[in-house]
């Protein structure tokens, strides 16, 4: 009986009636391609994008040059030089990322007790050039003005886990 | 026909033919250069050249705290990268001596086996498309994306996790994840049926696959196989059962094994392996206890955002984890893990320091791809491209 079984099935070419069958059915399922520059899939509060230094709201940059995510960055990305403002506050007077090293670990995020550095939602900021993706400090406060209410808003929504 | 012409054949010794498969070589998976001899189109002797996507992560993992070292495990095995952390995170804890919370627990072995399921959806198919099969690598990849979001909901990202630390997890789960993955161990199914309907009796699958590459039980064992290649072979090993970690031993499952050891038993096994890490996902999270993802020993763990903020021990605490980490008692363990691909191990040496005076890695693929000669030999060069689909192969952990 198997043996007629299975010349059945080769002379019936079952597979082929099988994955066309299926194929039929997958036609008339919901497409699930994006278009992407218009249309982007989900993410999460807890994304980590692109880098941003946030300011207060009184527009106080928040970074106070402790220096702890310069030390947590496995890959040694960040680099900070940090000297008295004339009003005697503590402020960085250089902070760079290098964002070919940076790994998007997300550990200098973790680290910032002031939740100055932030790694945004921002995941489309390829450049033409390297020297583009070496940030400085004035790029990181420009990427925090830019992405503020959604940074804000994704603290706010994760902060419970936190 | 003369009797020159024939005598010259018979004294003539034609050298093999050797052939490059690789490095760019899209059959390859990764950056793989195996030397080919060849007789007409037998393969005659198969020399894996390694070594291409080396990146000393051995060595950088001596220079890095143990909270620094996590993200390089996920770039070891960058298709499942939770299941390396897992054997870090395991082995670090084994030398400090916590145990992770039941909670942690559970959600470890809940994305491990999130990783297995997105691993074999990854190998399955693109193995099926080294062989001829288009469609289940386009369909298989709806469902791994759907896989990686899950990744991101709750670690940031879809593959550089850097969530399972030592000592627990990262963060606890964002709310309604629980139950989106709860609804996807079920979903997925559909799609493991239908890419079985398309590959398990189909006539071309089985002629590349069915007594291709085979392993015996003894060649298996003598050549350090482990993860579905052993199983394949008719061992059933398996971490997870012999030496429960985390939460496997509240779980029910099952060991799948093959019996022919070829290239078509390592797929069926792989399928079926699916099939239980769905399983495992759903008791997991129908099981998760509540509580703290992170053990309470702040000397080890950071203080939680709000406690940093408000107490000053606490931002002492948070201050020398960031910037000196933690330091490990003097010790060394060999720590592994039911990686998908099989036993991922970490061997740590501790020094007292906060750094890891040694730690070596492991990596099942590394074990597997030396087979590589004795299995293709005899076989046709078409062959040697199911046999490396079948050993699911990813150079991040083999070149480590």
């Amino acid at each position: 009986m198997s043996f007629v079984d299975n010349v059945a099935r080769s002379f019936l070419l079952t597979e082929i009636v099988k994955g066309f069958g299926l194929t039929l059915k997958y036609m008339f399922k919901p497409k699930v391609t994006l278009n992407y520059p218009f249309e982007k899939g989900p993410i999460s509060p807890r994304f980590r994008g692109e880098h941003a230094l946030r300011r207060y709201p009184n527009g106080e940059e928040r970074c106070i040059a402790c220096k702890l995510c310069e030390a947590i960055c496995p890959a040694q990305a960040i680099t900070i030089e940090a000297e008295p403002r004339d009003d005697g506050s503590r402020r960085t007077t250089r902070y760079d990322i290098d964002m070919t090293k940076c790994i998007y670990c997300g550990l200098c995020q973790e680290a910032c007790p002031v939740d100055a550095i932030v790694e945004g939602p921002n995941f489309e900021f390829a450049t033409e050039t390297r020297e583009e993706l070496y940030y400085n400090k004035e790029k990181l406060l420009a990427n925090g003005d830019r992405w503020e209410a959604q940074l804000a808003a994704n603290i706010e929504a994760d902060a419970p886990y936190r | 026909m003369t009797t020159e012409n024939t005598d010259l054949a018979s004294q003539t010794k034609i050298k093999p033919y050797t052939i490059n498969f690789g490095p760019q070589h899209p059959a390859a998976h990764g950056v793989l250069r195996l030397i080919l001899e060849m007789d007409g189109e037998v393969v005659e002797r198969a020399d894996p050249h390694i070594g291409l996507l080396h990146r000393g992560t051995e060595k950088l993992i001596e220079y890095k705290t143990y909270v620094q070292a996590v993200p390089y495990f996920d770039r070891l095995d960058y298709v499942a990268p939770m299941n390396q952390e897992h054997a870090f995170a395991l082995g670090v804890e084994k030398l400090l001596g916590v145990t992770a919370p039941p909670r942690a627990q559970y959600i470890r072995v809940l994305f491990a086996e999130l990783g297995r399921v997105l691993n074999h959806i990854l190998n399955l198919t693109t193995y099926a498309l080294d062989v001829g099969a288009l469609t289940p690598s386009l369909w298989g990849f709806e469902e791994r994306e759907i896989g990686m979001e899950f990744y991101e909901r709750v670690c940031g990202a879809r593959l550089h996790a850097n969530y399972f630390r030592p000592g627990g997890v990262h963060q606890d789960m964002p709310a309604g994840l629980a139950e989106d993955m709860h609804a996807y161990a079920s979903s997925v199914l559909d799609f493991i049926n239908d890419m079985e309907g398309l590959l398990t009796e189909n006539r071309i699958f089985k002629q590349r696959t069915v007594d291709i590459g085979i392993v015996s039980r003894k060649e298996a064992l003598d050549w350090g196989f482990s993860g579905p290649m052993l199983r394949a072979s008719g061992v059933p090993w398996d971490l997870r059962k012999s030496q429960p970690y985390d939460a496997y031993e509240d779980m029910d499952f099952d060991i799948p094994t093959g019996t022919t050891g070829d290239c078509y038993a390592r797929y069926l096994v792989r399928v079926e392996e699916m099939r239980q890490s769905c399983k495992i996902m759903k008791q997991a999270i129908e099981k998760m206890p509540s509580g703290p993802v992170m053990v309470d020993d702040h000397k080890i763990t950071p203080p939680s955002r709000a406690d940093m903020k408000n107490s000053m021990e606490a931002l002492i605490h948070h201050f020398k984890l960031y910037t000196e980490g933690y330091h490990v008692p003097k010790g060394e363990t060999y720590t592994a893990v039911e990686a998908p691909k099989g036993e991922f191990g970490v061997y740590i040496v501790a020094d007292g320091t906060n750094k890891p005076y040694r730690c070596h890695i492991r990596a099942p693929g590394f074990a597997h791809l030396q087979g590589m000669d004795f299995m293709s030999r005899g076989h046709m060069l078409a062959d040697a491209v199911s046999i490396i689909g079948s050993l699911d192969i990813v150079f991040g952990e083999i070149d480590r």
